[in-house]
Parts: structure tokens; sequence; C-alpha cells
């Protein structure tokens, strides 16, 4: 492919991320109202019983699971809306005319959602560090982490906002399949904690691979070797980027 | 070589539905050609699979020489599309939305162009509002100024006064105008027939999925310049008189009406001496009555014929 239309693509990215500052207020006070609710009744009420998990306060602990929870939400909700939203209300006709090939509508929406749910990301952090004392023994790891995640699961949202035929079908999987994952993939606990039984069936769930890995960054203590968490969340990347390359190639849910 | 080229374009849909049938057709550099057809014909069908909303089942389209399949880059950057459902970002203003077009074709900001055709459209003044404040004929307006934001050398106009006043209409009419003036070409689809004859160079006539016509709008309306006088007589008669059995006479209603062919274009029409031969063979006329044959005619003519025929 000669050039790509990068105009077109900063001209997504921008018309996206003007949506997200029209409602800063929301969407800057929304996490930290939360974020700060969860400290309150794990970190103070919990947490006063379990007291350290393995070495961690029990309060920073929980600071990893929290930002992945909302990261994971976010980013899917931003990229699903964001492409269903014109499929929804016919505006669709335009990006489906202009020039660009999908790769650049891809790199538009979700790179847009992907930074917005950084950027609620980095709130949580900066919220949570008021609460507790945050330790990142390796920053960098904990960035590719963050970066690696807020982009999969943007390009999943991306899947479903293409996907999704009606409303209801683009709140389904969030909250049937990836609330559930996200609970259950250790963002409260450790995965030691649990019957040994349940140790291997949440070994089946992909976010503990994602939570685990990114606690590693934050405290160097992890359920699953840190090697396997990159190699689970490349692996997943890469598997949504070929569903969106599928979609594209074959127009489905876009062209007629 | 034609900037807008389809052969034996066809598509079919997932359903089985045959919406176009193997479409020919060509359309030079700074035409307008407007396409009739009734609901369903396939007119919509045909933009879509040009402007890439639509994949088409088989056949060529090139735009600009582009194969809009495997070139799409270089032919979609030739192309404006003004669609016919109003399909528009409700929180977004207008002049975002107008920007954001310009930039998807991959255009460089030009703040200068954009106020030129907002101006002309009527929305500087408008051009914080929220798309939603709009009404039906602003939002129009907005669709319009999205597809000319960047600049394109074919236009496509889908139904673009369906339900809109005639100030806007007029407008649309006089902006077409300007564009065909600009080089740009113009493909428009209509059910409104007085449209066709305002605007187009040449008119096509689509049903079922298949172009009926396509000719010059001149010598379309040189058809249309065909007209009939029918002459109610007081008494029926069972015969024409025979003084006046050379002309082109014919009778109907069981001998009470008197039908005459003429062309308006002509010199001479011939209707004073046909008046005078009528009272010289001594019949009286009641009432005269003149009928012009309208594009509209020939549309449903031609719509008849196919569905006879099929």
């Amino acid at each position: 492919m000669s050039g790509m239309n990068w105009r077109g693509i900063w001209a997504i990215y921008r018309f996206e991320m003007m949506r997200f500052f029209r409602t800063l207020l929301q969407s800057f006070v929304s996490p930290v109202i939360s974020t700060s609710l969860y400290f309150v009744v794990f970190g103070t009420a919990i947490g006063g019983r379990i007291d350290q998990v393995e070495g961690v306060s029990y309060g920073a602990f929980i600071v990893p699971g929290l930002i992945m929870l909302s990261v994971i939400t976010q980013a899917i909700s931003n990229a699903s809306f964001g492409i269903y939203f014109p499929k929804f209300i016919g505006t669709i006709y335009e990006l489906l005319s202009a020039p660009l090939n999908f790769l650049e509508i891809v790199i538009g929406y979700v790179g847009a959602a992907a930074t917005k749910a950084l950027f609620i990301g980095v709130v949580i952090l900066l919220t949570a560090s008021f609460f507790v004392d945050i330790q990142i023994l390796h920053p960098l790891a904990m960035v590719a982490f963050l970066l690696l995640t807020c982009l999969s699961f943007a390009l999943l949202g991306f899947i479903l906002g293409l996907w999704a035929g009606n409303f209801e079908q683009l709140q389904l999987v969030p909250l049937l399949v990836v609330t559930p994952l996200v609970f259950l993939g250790g963002s409260f606990y450790s995965i030691s904690m649990l019957p040994p039984a349940w140790q291997t069936v949440a070994l089946f769930n992909p976010v503990v691979y994602l939570i685990s890995g990114f606690r590693w960054a934050f405290f160097g203590i992890a359920d699953v070797p840190v090697g396997l968490s990159l190699l689970a969340i490349a692996g997943f990347t890469l598997l949504c980027l070929g569903v969106i390359w599928w979609i594209f190639r074959t127009g489905w849910r876009l062209r007629s | 070589m034609a900037m807008v080229e389809l052969r034996q374009v066809r598509k079919v849909y997932d359903s089985g539905f045959e919406a176009l049938k193997g479409v020919d057709l060509e359309i030079e550099k700074g035409e307008i050609l407007a396409l009739l057809g009734p609901n369903g014909a396939g007119k919509t069908t045909l933009i879509s699979t040009v402007c890439g909303l639509v994949m088409p089942s088989s056949g060529s389209l090139k735009v600009g020489g582009h194969d809009v399949v495997n070139d799409y880059r270089a032919a979609r950057s030739l192309i404006g599309l003004v669609p016919q459902e109003i399909s528009l970002e409700p929180f977004e203003k207008v002049d975002n939305a107008v920007r954001l077009s310009r930039g998807l074709f991959g255009k460089p900001r030009n703040d200068a162009l954009i106020e030129e055709i907002l101006r002309r459209l009527s929305l500087w003044d408008k051009r914080n509002t929220p798309i939603r404040a709009l009404s039906g004929g602003m939002k129009r307006r907005v669709l319009i100024a999205k597809a000319l934001s960047h600049e394109p050398d074919v236009l496509f106009l889908d139904e673009p006064t369906a339900g809109v006043d005639v100030e806007l209409r007029r407008d649309m009419w006089e902006i077409v105008a300007d564009l065909k003036a600009r080089g740009v070409t113009i493909i428009l689809t209509t059910h409104y027939i007085e449209e066709a004859e305002a605007i187009a160079d040449r008119i096509g006539v689509i049903n079922h999925g298949e172009i009926l016509l396509v000719e010059e709008k001149a010598s379309l309306m040189k058809r249309l310049g065909r007209k009939e006088l029918r002459i109610e007589l007081a008494e029926p008669v069972t015969a024409l008189p025979d003084a006046l059995a050379g002309r082109s006479l014919r009778l109907e209603e069981e001998g009470r009406v008197l039908v005459y062919d003429y062309d308006t274009t002509a010199e001479r029409t011939g209707l004073a001496k046909l008046m005078a031969e009528l009272s010289a063979a001594g019949l009286s006329v009641r009432d005269v009555d003149t009928r012009k044959s309208t594009l509209e005619d020939i549309f449903v003519d031609l719509v008849k014929q196919q569905e006879g025929a099929a």
C-alpha cells in the first residue's frame, strides 16, 4: 500500500478525542470516585482484616487490579461505542466512502479508545497514590503492560462494536463475559488464596495473566510467570488484529 | 476517457435479490446526469457500488480511470457523496463535522475553503451550532457541505431535494450549476422529473436494476415537443370529411373528438389553417384542449413497457 492516509487517521482520532474532552468532567470524575469507593470498601473495610498479601499491604495489592479493571472496561466501551455509533446513526457511510483502508480506520478509532483508557488508568493510579504508598519495581514493564492492555481491549471493543446489531448486544459481552472475567481474574486477591481446584480453573481465565503480569511490574510478585503473561497479552492482541483484518477484508457487517 | 465508467455491473444481495442486472453507463467529465426511477429501482445501490458502500458482485467500475475496488483509494479521493438519508452526528458542531469530512479524505486544513462552503450553503452563522439543533433542511445543507469540503471531481447526490423547501431546492440547483462550471461531474438521482429537466445534461431511466434509457436531455425534449390538440365536436361524426383527409387527424371517443398531433418547435404548426378547414367542412367546435407529452409520460411508458416485457 503506497502511503498511508495519515490525515484521515488524525481526523478520526481527533474527532473521537473531542467527544471525550467534551465530557471531560465525567470522564475524569467517575473513575476518581469509583476508585475512592473501592479503597473505602476493599482497602479499609476488608484490608483491615487481611493486612498483607504476599508481603504487600492489601490496599496497595489491589491497585494494579483496580487499574486493569477500569482500563479494560473503558477500552472496550470506548472502542465499541466509537464504531457502533456511526453504524447506528448512519454516518459510517462517510468512513466507507473515504479513501481509507482498514488499518487506518482501526488506528484512528482504536488509538483514540486506547488513549482514553490510558488516561483513565493514569488517573486511577494517581488517585490510588493518595490512599496508599505505591512502589513500581519495573516501571518499563508496567508501562508496557498498561499500553498493551489498552490496545488489545480497545481492539476487542472495536470488534464488538462492529458485531453488535443493537445497543443490547453492545452491552452484552462486556456485561456477561468481560466483567466476570475481570472480577474473577484476581483483581482483589491472589490466585494462591483460592482452593487448589479453583486455582486450576482460574488459569483458563486470560485476565489472570494480565493482572498477574501487571502486579509483578509493581511489586515483583506474580501468580503466573511474567513471560507467560506477556505472551498471553501479545497473543490476544494479535488475535484481535487478525479478526479485524478478516472483517475488513470481507466487509462483514460493514459493506453489503 | 469517461469520468465514470460502469461495465456490466451486477449486484446480488445475500438475500438473493438482484439489485443491479448488468448496468453499463458512461459519464463524461463535467456532465450532469440525472437518474430517474421508481423506489427500489436500484438508484441507491448503483451509487453505493461506485462510492464503496456496497461491493459489486461482478462487472467493472471506474472513476477517473481508477477501479473502485482494486484502486479504491485513488477512485474514492475523487468522489463526494450526499446520501439520501440524513446521517449526521447529532452532538457535533457543524464546523467540526465538515472539517472531519475533509480530513477523512486526506486533505490538508483549509479554513478559507470551509468558510466559503459554509457561507454558500447559508450555514456560516450556524457553524458552532450542534447538528441536532438544526432543522431538516439545514441538516441536508450540512451533508452537502461535508461532500463539498474535500473538493470532489465527481459528486453523487442521492435524492438531494426529497422533502426540502423551495429555497434549498433553488440553492441546490445553483450550486450544481456552479460546480458544473468548475468541471465537476454530477450524478443525481431524483423522483422529480422537473428537477432532471431543470439541471441535467443527460437523463437516465432505471428500473428493476436495469438502465432503460440514457439520452441527451435536448433530444428527449424534442420528443417532448410533440403536442396533441384535442378538438371536441358539437356533433359526433362517423368519418373524417374528405376535405381533411390529407391531415394527420384521427377520431376518438366515438367520433366526438378530433385529435391532431403537431410539433410545437416546427415553424408552421398549421393550427389556424386547420381551424379554418374545420369550419369550411361544416364541423362546429365545442371545446379545444391541448396536451403536451412530458418526461413523465416517457418515463411511465418505459417502465410500463419493461413490466409488460417481463
